[in-house]
């Protein structure tokens, strides 16, 4: 039925897995920045001083109305303008980050304020300093009902990262387009593509699931 | 703008109460909830609140710890808490001011609030260790006699959810008695019980008085309870103080007929 070559399948797989790696390297660095910066945009967000809380919160509604690519493009492309020149990997992995970032700060908003009051309340009737509040009350109640949105997006990270692609980054996708046109063939390249992304998302939503239960286990509380 | 010149920078030491509230005014928007309220509280003083629900008892005990106030100032222990001296005048207190104001005070809730990550014995060491700055081994010396007197020392271990509504009390108890307050706040904390454990928490407050020089704020619906162990009990109403005396006294001859009205209330309720 179809054409599909298999020698040619097994001598691209190689590339291929290498290909992977970056992409799960792209997706980790992303994630690791978006979980970072996410949580300080959260904070900032709940921060006394209004006009930090108005312009972060402007922000994160303006990332999450524009589309990735977009600013993708944005901090390759216009970066240099201002002088900041990044290398493909690197603008990708921020571009990402930022994208995701402004996401995740409302499943933390979400999380810290599923926390009941009477713990912020306990925390000042022990005159607990606000980054102990934070970091030692809040944040580790906050994390287990956060914990299934974030792994949502951790997939969805994952699932964009054949957008860097468009600025060079080695990831899956970019390897299958080369390897597509050097070859003519984009059926097994493409095909790969896909079992690979699904062999890598599928079992992510139970893991997640299981490392929550963990996690709740571990705070005492479930 | 209310002007603080008439507000001494520090209580003088022949007039000076444990916690005294002075023309003390808070508001929600437009509602006010404690209207001009002056009330001292002596040193090692036990006093029951008492009143209908509504009357602001609560939000008496949470401007010492969680709230700002619109008017008036209050001291605890001679130095102002809702406000701080600047430049030889009262204003406003910071954050910083506050919390560190607050340092004194302990307070127990109605519903416990105990950190559910961490175990009784991990509750009563946070805030010793981490605001107090005491040494884990300092810190956990201290909590097991507290969770001792409060007898949950079996119970260390366990995390909240582990525990029964009155063991959870008696943790939080020994949890705020181990920053050492001078005062403590006790906002309705039987209210959530079972009826069948409210003697293990009362037993543990009687002990305290006993056993502590503490000064002590109760609001509390068990006027049993408010008659036997306090000095003194106030009877809350519209956010002002309609009455108060000695228990014998108000429990006994109520003069004022909103008292009278709500205790005879309580009287047939039970
Ligand atoms: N955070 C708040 N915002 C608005 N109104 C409040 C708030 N807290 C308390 N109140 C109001 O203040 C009044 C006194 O409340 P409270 O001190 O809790 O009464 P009590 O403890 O005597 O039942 C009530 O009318 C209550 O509705
Ligand atoms: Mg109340």
């Amino acid at each position: 039925m179809f054409d599909w070559k298999w020698d040619f399948t097994f001598e691209i797989l190689p590339r291929l897995g290498w290909a992977t790696l970056n992409t799960l390297i792209a997706a980790g660095g992303g994630y690791a920045i978006a979980i970072v910066l996410g949580l300080a945009l959260a904070l900032a967000q709940r921060s006394p001083y209004r006009a930090l809380t108005l312009v972060v919160r402007e922000a994160v509604e303006f990332i999450r109305s524009t589309p990735l690519v977009l600013q993708i493009f944005f901090v390759f492309y216009v970066g240099p303008q201002f002088g900041i020149r990044l290398s493909p990997w690197t603008s990708g992995m921020i571009a990402i980050g930022l994208h995701y970032s402004a996401y995740l700060s409302e499943v933390y908003r979400g999380g810290i304020e599923s926390v009941p009051k009477g713990q912020w309340e306990a925390c000042r009737s022990l005159s607990m300093s606000t980054s102990d509040t934070y970091f030692r009350i809040i944040i580790p109640q906050a994390l287990p009902p956060a914990l299934a949105g974030m792994g949502n997006y951790l997939v969805g990270i994952f699932k964009d990262t054949p957008m860097l692609s468009v600025i060079g980054v080695a990831e899956l996708m970019h390897a299958a387009n080369a390897i597509g046109s050097e070859h003519y063939r984009f059926l097994e390249p493409y095909t790969l593509v896909g079992i690979i992304f699904l062999a890598i998302s599928l079992p992510s939503a139970g893991l997640i699931r299981t490392f929550e239960a963990w996690v709740r286990k571990r705070l005492g509380m479930s | 703008m209310e002007d603080y010149s008439n507000y001494p920078l520090q209580l003088d030491a022949t007039d000076r109460p444990m916690v005294r509230f002075q023309n003390v005014t808070k508001r929600y928007g437009a509602l006010t909830v404690l209207d001009n309220l002056n009330l001292d509280v002596a040193e090692g003083e036990m006093i029951s609140i008492i009143g209908p629900s509504g009357s602001g008892k609560t939000t008496v005990l949470r401007m010492l710890m969680l709230e700002r106030i619109q008017g008036g100032v209050i001291y605890v222990d001679g130095t102002p808490l809702t406000h701080e001296a600047k430049g030889g005048k009262l204003v406003e207190a910071s954050e910083r001011y506050l919390r560190k104001a607050r340092e004194p005070i302990g307070m127990c809730f109605q519903h416990f609030n105990l950190f559910p990550h961490f175990t009784a014995l991990q509750n009563c060491m946070e805030g010793p260790v981490q605001v107090l700055g005491l040494s884990k081994k300092e810190a956990r010396e201290r909590s097991e006699e507290l969770l001792e007197m409060v007898g949950m020392i079996d119970k260390k271990d366990q995390h909240p959810s582990r525990l029964s509504g009155g063991q959870q009390q008696r943790v939080a108890i020994a949890r705020a008695l181990a920053m050492r307050p001078k005062v403590m706040l006790l906002d309705e904390v039987t209210s959530a019980l079972d009826p069948e454990v409210i003697g293990e928490v009362t037993e543990v407050i009687k002990k305290l008085v006993k056993e502590h020089n503490l000064t002590i704020m109760m609001v509390t619906h068990q006027m049993g309870f408010a008659a036997d162990i306090s000095d003194r009990v106030c009877f809350f109403y519209g956010g002002r103080i309609e009455e108060q005396g000695p228990p014998k006294e108000l429990f006994g001859n109520p003069q004022k007929e909103r008292t009278q009205q709500f205790l005879s209330a309580v009287k047939s309720a039970d």
